[in-house]
């Protein structure tokens, strides 16, 4: 174990919190009781001024930075941007990041035990929304004593939450930035999802989302999901500057096994995603991705969703993100701007593809930084 | 708050207070956050250059990234009360489109430039037969970002054509100073020309 840096919140324990007023959904359904698990780095002020909301993307979670352990391998999944002195500083900032339910890493979802029953939800965990998740969140907040915040940051799936809370609860943040993000999916983005449905879906281990019962999991219907999300999320630029038509061993077998090195990427992202993450979880979350469409109650007309919007905007966009394209992220600035919003958009060159949004490309840092700098100026009074 | 640049006064003086404001090619965004402090104007700046984004991100001015050549199509027809085009008209691909644009969007336009028509340029070129290089123009003619250089009577012309009234204009010199003489002979002495600009209403 390396020592933990300096610049990290250090050790950090997820808190939990047990909410016993019923919840209704988007889809109809109730969540009668359920826990959400969340973590904060830094002080709220005084005022209560100064908090900052981290919505996770699909497979993230409520660890955004720092370590449980000392023997932790890997830092929370945003570390290079939230911690002391970084773009979002811990030493000015209140961070909190909550799990969102129906996620697998320890608020509610479809592993947890069905009150109804004594046994894991499975395929009966209601379906949730990102509306349903701002909801959940905003009765964190109301826990947390956090009226109204400063600001509620995400990337990707993160940045669709950042804008339902802008539409939702227009008085409760004064800023949103929407990282690496779209008004809703594309029909190329909802079949790569649906792809990755089927796999898991049609895997004989998957019993009807019932698995849990017997006593196995959907390991090769997840894999596969997994591999093709990554594929989604690079560029083709950085696979070929990464693996390039590198052959493992140095020459060809001409069998199965692993013969490039993107195919071991490939199986190495899937081999650690299963044992990590519920299938259920990742049809959940898919689904709630296809179904963000904030303009859907508007006739499609984006300007007219977002016309309650009150919040000033950060919309970050990534050149060689093909996911969420820089042109998705500009429907969102347009919308803003036609509501004559405080908006602003750059637009970072990076070869990352859609996974850019958690790198830390310094140009990506500054802009991000920058911007928190006029974040903080409206904390004061 | 007092604005480094006479030129930047003078835009200042143009704009009523309260205005929506659409800067083109905002730069570094100084001219926005002047117009923010002075005059209580509000709106965007659009930019190409990532090091000049990242400026007016720290400057804290609204900012959006984009390319003027693309056009202005994803702002609605009278969005702003002033579309404000500052030393970039010569620099972008079509300045007559770009123009056209300005006053959809905008009810009026301001528009500066450096004077092609100054008489060091004429001079540089009359008597040296060489493209001029000067302080308000300072590139060479193989790596200049200007290809769109014009004169005085240039740009009044194609407003003449484009149907555009041009309500006032002034010229500076390269420090972007006013002074007696550039508006007795503004063609030939002024360095940097303003003008401010609707269209001509319709018979």
């Amino acid at each position: 174990m390396t020592p933990i840096p300096p610049d990290s919140v250090g050790l950090v324990t997820p808190a939990r919190l047990r909410f016993s007023e019923p919840l209704a959904l988007t889809s109809g359904g109730i969540l009668a009781d359920y826990e959400l698990v969340y973590e904060t780095y830094g002080e709220l002020n005084s005022a209560a001024s100064n908090a900052i909301l981290v919505c996770h993307a699909l497979s993230g979670s409520h660890h955004v930075a720092g370590y449980h352990s000392v023997s932790d391998k890997r830092p929370g999944w945003w570390e290079h941007h939230v911690g002391p002195g970084k773009s979002i500083d811990t030493d000015r900032f209140f961070v909190v990041a909550c799990n969102n339910l129906g996620s697998c890493y320890g608020s509610t979802g479809p592993a947890s035990p069905n009150p109804a029953t004594g046994r894991p939800y499975g395929p009966d965990f209601p379906m949730v929304t990102v509306r349903d998740w701002v909801e959940s969140q905003a009765r964190l907040a109301d826990h947390l004593g956090i009226a109204r915040w400063a600001a509620v940051v995400g990337g990707s799936l993160g940045g669709m939450q950042a804008l339902q809370w802008a539409i939702d609860y227009p008085e409760r943040l004064g800023h949103a930035i929407i990282i690496a993000a779209a008004p809703k999916l594309t029909a190329q983005n909802i079949a790569f999802n649906e792809v990755a449905r089927q796999a898991i879906l049609t895997d004989p281990d998957f019993h009807d989302g019932r698995f849990y019962d017997h006593g196995t999991e959907p390991r090769r219907g997840l894999r596969i999901a997994r591999m093709l999300g990554h594929i989604t999320y690079l560029s083709e630029d950085i696979m070929r500057e990464k693996f390039g038509r590198d052959i493992r061993g140095g020459k060809l077998n001409f069998d199965y096994q692993v013969a490039f090195e993107v195919e071991s990427y490939l199986r190495h992202q899937a081999d650690s995603f299963v044992g990590r993450f519920d299938a259920n979880t990742y049809l959940l979350m898919t689904k709630a991705l296809d179904y963000f469409d904030p303009a859907g109650a508007t006739d499609g007309d984006l300007s007219a969703a977002l016309a309650p919007v009150k919040a000033d905007t950060l919309v970050l966009a990534f050149t060689s993100d093909w996911r969420f394209a820089p042109a998705r992220s500009r429907e969102i600035v347009k919308a803003l701007h036609d509501n004559d919003l405080n908006v602003s958009y750059a637009e970072v060159t990076a070869s990352h593809g859609h996974d850019a949004f958690l790198m830390p490309i310094p140009r990506y840092v500054d802009l991000l930084k920058s911007y928190m700098n006029r974040v903080l100026k409206d904390t004061r009074p | 708050m007092t604005p480094a640049r006479s030129d930047f006064r003078i835009i200042s003086d143009w704009i009523k207070p309260g205005s929506r404001v659409l800067d083109l090619g905002c730069g570094d965004g100084t001219l926005l956050d002047y117009l923010a402090q002075s005059k209580g104007a509000s709106g965007y700046g659009l930019e190409i250059d990532d090091v000049r984004v990242g400026e007016c991100m720290r400057r804290g001015v609204n900012i959006i990234q984009t390319d003027l050549d693309a056009g202005l199509s994803e702002f609605d027809a009278g969005s702003f009360d002033f579309v404000i085009l500052s030393l970039t008209l010569q620099a972008v691909k079509y300045p007559d489109r770009l123009l056209r644009e300005m006053l959809r969007v905008g009810t009026e336009g301001i528009v500066t430039f450096p004077n092609f028509g100054h008489w060091r340029a004429r001079w540089q070129l009359g008597a040296h037969g060489r493209m001029p290089v000067s302080q308000a123009l300072p590139h060479q003619w193989y790596d200049t970002p200007n290809i769109h250089l014009c004169t005085l009577h240039d740009f009044e012309r194609l407003c003449a054509r484009e149907a555009i009234t041009i309500l006032e204009s002034q010229v500076v010199d390269h420090a972007h100073r006013q002074k007696l003489w550039l508006r007795l002979f503004p063609n030939l002495l002024g360095e940097i020309a303003l003008y401010r600009f609707r269209r001509a209403e319709l018979p």
